[in-house]
């Protein structure tokens, strides 16, 4: 299964603190699911640009998420 | 793997570029150009459903350097209404320049856009405290700074206002916030909130401005996106005092039932205000509206006696009224 992993195409992702390596070739939203994330509160960007959830994630691509939910204090 | 780059199955509705974001309970998607677009016009739509104000009125947007309130004063100059700024200086450090840091991309906002005006309130320069110091000080502010925090802001955004003779006052306040606010007044069946809470406070006293929500119908996603289209670098980090956990709880519940069930947050915030305003649905303070009289210090409307609870902060009782009113100075050195 890792062995498999690693032929497959592996994208970054950094949110917040945290990074995780993903396996790519697929859209943001089945890799926002799979690390549990929820899609209402994440935005995904590739290269300083916005991407949308259906947006296929290629190998080594770098994706960063912006959390969009503050707690108050406006 | 046979997918090429550049495939996706998003396009803009309105040109067929690729989308930046889907915005499934209006199920719309957009490009970044017509997403700003979109916002823009979705602002307007706001402003003019809840009658916020018009183009001859004189708008106060309270800046905190975050992307709601920066997002807001863009567009609204985008839309070219007559909006000012008011920045109010915390004097937040915990180690991480807080304030500082807000300030700083407010000035980098207005270095893009010459000819704003921002009205900058320093609570250490005009009352000679910060915010953590004053928490320390009152027993209001015990253990956390949030209390006297808001009463402070709410208080000078309204004395800038009047001072500076503003119509408006308007706060970026989404749509994530009010669900959240109506969420949790709704959990504690709070009748004296729901029969409050609103996009629009009329100025119901002299001594009150009128203040004002635009942005009360879009998801904080939608601000959030608008903010990165437009490349606007906001303060990211949250206020270290954050009384977030319980707000971002509520937050977090709702965006779960909206993932599950697209359009929940909104209907739930919009069906309510449209029911209220019909009179389907009706709540009553407890023991009838609070008697207002005005401040004697500040004319700001208190339940709580000849002083407010801002002034009571500030003023001694063995202050006459010449030295109550150097504790609680003008704020604007030029009223307009
Ligand atoms: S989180 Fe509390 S202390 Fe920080 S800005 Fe908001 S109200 Fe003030
Ligand atoms: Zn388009
Ligand atoms: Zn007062």
């Amino acid at each position: 299964m890792l062995a498999k992993q690693m032929e497959c195409a592996m994208a970054k992702i950094i949110y917040r603190d945290k990074e995780w390596t993903v396996q790519g070739g697929r859209p943001v939203r089945e890799i926002l699911e799979e690390l549990q994330l929820n899609p209402e509160s994440v935005l995904a960007v590739r290269d300083g640009k916005l991407i949308n959830e259906e947006t296929i994630v290629e190998e080594e691509d770098v994706i960063k998420l912006v959390a969009v939910i503050s707690g108050g204090g406006r | 793997m046979s997918r090429k780059k550049g495939r996706k199955s998003l396009r803009c509705k309105k040109c067929g570029q690729t989308a930046v974001i889907y915005m499934r309970h209006h199920r719309l998607a957009l490009c970044d150009h017509h997403y700003v677009e979109w916002f823009i016009n979705y602002t307007q739509r706001t402003i003019d459903k809840y009658k916020m104000f018009t183009r001859r009125n004189r708008i106060l947007v309270a800046i905190s350097g975050g992307k709601d309130s920066l997002s807001l004063w863009d567009v609204l100059i985008q839309l070219g209404y007559q909006a000012d700024g008011l920045y109010i200086g915390l004097g937040i450090d915990e180690g991480i320049q807080y304030s500082e840091r807000s300030l700083e991309a407010i000035h980098r906002f207005m270095a893009e856009r010459p000819g704003l005006t921002l009205h900058v309130v320093d609570m250490k320069e005009t009352y000679g405290e910060t915010i953590p110091e004053l928490a320390l000080r009152t027993r209001r502010g015990r253990g956390k700074p949030c209390s006297v925090c808001g009463l402070s802001k709410r208080h000078i955004m309204n004395q800038v206002a009047r001072e500076g003779g503003y119509d408006v006052l308007a706060t970026g306040h989404n749509l994530d916030d009010e669900a959240a606010v109506l969420f949790q007044n709704t959990l504690h069946w709070q009748t004296g909130y729901l029969a409050r809470q609103s996009p629009v406070l009329e100025a119901t006293h002299p001594g009150l401005v009128k203040k004002v929500k635009p942005f009360c119908r879009f998801y904080e996603r939608e601000v959030a996106a608008y903010a990165l289209v437009r490349g606007i670098e906001y303060q990211y980090d949250e206020c270290p005092f954050s009384e977030g956990a319980t707000t971002i709880l509520y937050k977090e519940l709702l965006n779960q039932l909206e993932a599950q069930a697209p359009g929940t947050k909104f209907q739930f915030y919009t069906q309510f205000l449209n029911a209220r305003e019909k009179g389907q649905i009706t709540f009553h303070e407890k023991g009838g509206e609070p008697v207002l009289r005005p401040c004697r210090v500040c004319e700001q409307p208190t339940t709580a006696g000849d002083l407010c609870a801002f002034c009571r902060l500030w003023v001694t009782p063995d202050m006459d009224e010449e030295a109550a009113r150097m504790a609680v100075p003008p704020l604007l050195a030029t009223p307009a």
